[in-house]
């Protein structure tokens, strides 16, 4: 039982690629090893992985293949023999399974007698195996960019390969990918050990002779190490947090091969700034943590995490040049701050028009227009509804929305659009119902996401997504498949949680018809929004298909109701009467469908119904009807479903005594007219035909 | 000579220059003079673009003045300039211990990386008007992108043989790093040994970017741009047609001659007025596209004919 390491060294990897890669490789090592049956029982794998490699480690593999014994089967005896002697078929199953034909052996079978062998494999080196096997595997290695760079081209991967380690135990496997050979030497840190080259003795000892180099292989030890030293470090200033930041966390942990932890200062003059400036400056463009005070408001410091344990001087160097950088690029974000308040937003709105939002669609002047009037309707509806807007909030929030895209600082920082919007509209004195519309305009981004904090930050959002999704369907830009450039799906799975969530008054073919220019583009947009609201109830809410798909039967158009609708489903379907109703729907609405393809008519006609169980079906399910309906405008639905279960006796009286295919075609339609009604009747919460129930 | 600058030594502005022509001079590069027609980066000069094309080995390093006129500040932003300064190595094929020979140059520079943070981070870079891109990195030291390190994959739309390295250093930052100084006005760009005097890098350059602003954002004539433009555009495309039949050109010295390196002059020249109505706010975003794409019909054209005249003199262009 031995150990093998395999280490493929790089340039240094895209920080966002590493963490896949590394399980990508695991899995094909370790798939390869178990697929030429070179794992022990209770064998085990662990991975590594720096900016400069990829590493796998696996401990209980075989040295050999175990030898394996195949039967073969060959041709038929009448096919290998003619008058007794073999014939050429013969010969070459002979030849095939490595014997002479008197060695071979009778197998018979059901479909008559065979020639048949017995062959012995002997086990391959686990050494050959992967020479042979590995180099494959790395080829397949996805990358979401790569490049060539030998002659020719014969391999595309992220980055020049510049060394690889294969070691089984202490013998050297001799992989080759890329043109270069695996041996036992690896590198360390690139400024702390140096180029030169160190020596593996065998896997085990991975690990300890890496961190001798300076390199700590471990990303979970890594990102540990990164974290601790963050929260040691800002301990050093009293009261201080440094800002959770998953993400951040990752990245940095992605960029070191020993990482290392400094605080750094800014000057107070700073802070006048608005925390979401200099928080994006920090983080998305020099990869800082944010350091805030006891009460969450953002300190004048930072945290940079190294790549290297520089000595004292090192580090008061490190130090001021990052904080040099930061002052520059605040310095640059308070320029623009200053610059862009020249010009309010209010006379910007004219220069939207210089401002492509879609070529066929026009400038953002034109798209700002028709999101207001799209947005004055929905606040219109919603204030008949007894939702109040601030109407005139509304429409000068959606007039001004995109203004803030001809601003320095968006230039500067596109991922700020809207959020600067806001804050200068606070700043230049509008009301704030209008600068949380406009700040709140591109939520929820994800399912993950807030969604807007007003009602007029609702509308606003809703409104822009509509036209945006209204305006690319009518032009035939419809997401397809996988693909979806304009990001039309998470748009529209934003409108489905906004209403959803904020339980808005307003339904999505309102919201389709507002947006879409054309009939026909708010139908095929009202299809889109269905399917949307069918992701949103089974992925995001988790509810069951079968019940998604009851609830949607009986229409989608009400997003809050489909909610309630299909919680009210959830909760009841485990009744035993539920379920015995929805089966007997399920039977109905099969005998239907079978009725109506041999083109049978169905009538309401309870007058021709002649069975006692019918006729107390029909009065039963009438009475009951009327009573469920009421419930149901009520939003009861809970109650609404309890009452239809109690209509269970009766229709199974009904199947139980009698057959709706009577010979007599007038009695035949009436029993088909008694069935499409019960269905109607009770399927406006949910189609409980569609519902599956456990035998 | 270094100079003292906040406390330590540091190399001028010019020295800067000299230690890296002298660096990429040793390691077999030949040395270039910049470029003199207007650039908005080392990569556009013919000496990268053109030459990274087709299988002839090149070493060349240059220092390029880069005209932006968009990132124009009249000489009032401490990081921003209309014009700044790259200096450029192209290696075809790169070595493969590039990335070290690269930290040799920063060692040369008088960097101690045991004292600085040097990460590599993903950059890549496109130009889709030249229908070149590459794979590669920012080279961040202390957090302050001081490089571009490109593997270029293709050039005017065509894969390259051998694949190409590029370095890119800004030495307006680089400097202000080593000197530790604020405002790129500040650079100290050269001292006189015998009486110690400094020339700073605002007394060279701030009326250039003063004058060069007020052209670019106030006094350039946009309806002459535009005709600059168009008849550029018409020039360039006009050889570049021609070109089309330059296989049928008599002899090998008039295949040699068809000025392939002409119209890429001619296409240059667009690119810059295009940069200058970019400044004087005369392109909208509509019209930007459109542009754009005259510009990279023109730029991929010469790229393809000076492919296809490589191949009809058989690469004795160099």
């Amino acid at each position: 039982m031995a150990d093998f390491l395999f280490e493929i060294g790089l340039e240094e990897v895209p920080a966002r690629m590493i963490a896949s890669a590394e399980a990508e490789l695991t899995k094909r090592v370790n798939d390869l090893l178990g697929r030429e049956r070179l794992l022990e029982e209770g064998s085990s794998v662990t991975s590594y992985s720096t900016p400069r490699r990829l590493a796998v480690v696996v401990s209980g593999v075989l040295r050999q293949q175990p030898d394996a014994v195949e039967e073969l089967l060959g041709p038929s005896l009448k096919v290998a023999f003619k008058d007794g002697q073999p014939t050429a078929a013969a010969e070459a199953f002979a030849k095939k399974a490595g014997v002479s034909v008197t060695d071979l052996s009778t197998v018979t079978n059901a479909k008559g007698e065979y020639l048949g062998a017995t062959v012995k494999r002997a086990g391959k080196s686990a050494s050959d195996v992967i020479a042979a096997e590995l180099p494959k595997e790395i080829a397949g290695i996805y990358w979401a960019k790569n490049m060539f760079w030998r002659a020719g081209k014969p391999e595309r991967f992220v980055r020049p390969v510049k060394w690889m380690v294969a070691l089984l135990d202490e013998a050297v496997v001799p992989v080759e990918f890329a043109g270069v050979t695996a041996g036992n030497t690896t590198r360390g840190h690139r400024i702390l050990h140096g180029s030169g080259t160190i020596t593996i003795a065998k896997p085990v000892e991975y690990v300890a002779a890496l961190e001798k180099a300076f390199v700590i292989a471990d990303v979970a030890v890594r990102r540990q190490k990164i974290r601790k030293d963050l929260d040691k470090v800002t301990r050093t200033v009293a009261g201080a947090r440094w800002r959770e930041d998953e993400e951040l966390v990752e990245t940095v942990t992605h960029l070191t091969e020993w990482p290392y932890v400094i605080l750094g200062g800014f000057e107070q003059e700073y802070l006048e700034l608005p925390e979401e400036v200099l928080v994006t400056v920090m983080r998305d463009h020099q990869k800082y943590f944010a350091v805030e005070d006891a009460g969450h408001k953002l300190a004048a410091h930072f945290l940079a995490v190294l790549n290297i344990e520089p000595d004292a001087e090192g580090l008061e160097i490190i130090r001021t040049g990052n904080e040099r950088v930061l002052r520059a690029r605040f310095n640059d974000a308070r320029f623009f701050w200053e610059f862009d308040q020249k010009t309010p937003l209010v006379d910007r709105v004219e220069s939207l028009k210089n401002v492509t939002f879609q070529k066929e669609l026009g400038s953002y002047f034109a798209k700002a227009e028709r999101v207001r009037k799209v947005a004055s309707s929905l606040a219109r509806l919603s204030d008949e509804r007894k939702t109040a807007v601030d109407a005139a909030a509304l429409e000068e929030a959606a007039t001004i929305a995109k203004t803030d895209l001809t601003s320095e600082l968006v230039k500067e920082f596109t991922e700020l659009q809207g959020i600067v919007g806001g804050l200068y509209a606070r700043a230049q004195g509008l009301s704030e119902t209008v600068a949380l519309a406009v700040y709140d305009q591109y939520l929820p981004a994800s399912m993950e996401d807030a969604i807007p904090r007003t009602v007029e930050g609702l509308l606003l959002s809703i409104a822009d997504k509509a036209d945006t999704i209204g305006g690319m369907f009518g032009l035939g830009l419809e997401p397809t498949g996988s693909k979806d450039p304009f990001g039309l799906r998470r748009a529209a799975n934003g409108i489905v949680k906004m209403l959803a969530e904020a339980k808005l008054p307003v339904l999505l073919s309102e919201i389709a018809g507002l947006g879409s220019e054309h009939a026909a583009t708010a139908t095929k947009v009202e299809g889109f929004f269905a399917e949307r609201v069918e992701f949103y109830l089974k992925d995001v809410k988790g509810y069951a298909y079968d019940v998604v798909k009851a609830v949607l039967a009986a229409g989608a158009d009400d997003v809050p109701d489909a909610v309630a609708r299909a919680q009210a489903v959830t909760d009841v379907r485990g009744s035993e009467d539920f379920a015995a109703v929805s089966a007997a729907f399920k039977r109905m609405r099969n005998i239907l469908t079978q009725a109506r393809e041999k083109g049978e008519a169905a009538a309401w006609t309870p007058d021709f119904l002649v069975e006692p169980a019918e006729r107390t079906l029909a009065e039963e399910s009438g009475r009951l009807a009327a009573w469920v309906e009421g419930q149901r405008r009520e939003k009861h639905y809970v109650e609404a479903l309890q009452s239809i279960a109690t209509l269970r006796p009766h229709v199974d009286d009904f199947f139980e005594k009698v057959m709706v295919m009577a010979p007599e075609e007038k009695l035949r339609a009436a029993r088909l007219g008694l069935l499409n009604r019960v269905l109607q009747d009770f399927s406006r919460v949910a189609d409980f035909s569609e519902i599956v129930v456990s035998s | 000579m270094p100079f003292v600058a906040n406390g330590k030594e540091a190399l001028t502005f010019q020295e800067l220059l000299f230690r890296l022509q002298s660096f990429w001079a040793e390691r077999g590069c030949v040395l270039q003079q910049p470029y003199d027609v207007e650039v908005g980066a080392g990569t556009m000069s013919p000496d990268t673009f053109l030459r990274v094309l087709g299988p002839k080995p090149v070493r060349i390093a240059y220092a390029q003045p880069s005209r932006r006129p968009a990132d124009g500040r009249y000489g009032e932003n401490p990081n921003r300039l209309y014009k700044h300064t790259q200096f450029q190595v192209i290696l075809k094929p790169p070595p493969a211990d590039v990335q070290e020979v690269y930290l040799d140059s920063l060692r040369a520079i008088g960097i101690d990386l045991k004292k600085h943070d040097l990460k590599f981070e993903e950059d890549n870079w496109e130009w889709p008007v030249g229908g070149a891109w590459g794979v590669g990195w920012q080279m961040m030291l202390d957090g302050q992108e001081i490089t571009q390190f490109t593997y270029f994959q293709q050039c005017g739309g065509m894969d390259l043989e051998p694949m190409c390295g590029e370095i890119t250093y800004g030495l307006e930052r680089i400097a202000q790093f080593l000197q530790g100084v604020d405002s790129i006005y500040d650079i100290v760009w050269a001292v006189e040994p015998d009486t110690g005097k400094k020339t700073t890098y605002g007394e060279i350059r701030l009326y250039e970017e003063e004058q060069l602003s007020a052209f670019s954002f106030d006094y350039a004539d946009v309806s002459k741009l535009w005709e600059h433009l168009n008849a550029y555009e018409a020039e360039c495309l006009a050889l570049l047609d021609r070109a089309k039949s330059m296989d049928k050109l008599e002899t090998e010295k008039d295949k040699r001659r068809f000025p392939v390196l002409g119209a890429y002059e001619l296409a240059l020249k667009c690119s810059h007025a295009f940069n200058l109505l970019d400044a004087r706010g005369a392109i909208s975003v509509t019209e930007r596209v459109g542009v754009m794409a005259r510009i990279r019909a023109l730029v991929v054209g010469v790229a393809k004919a000076y492919a296809q005249q490589q191949e009809l003199v058989g690469a004795t262009v160099s």
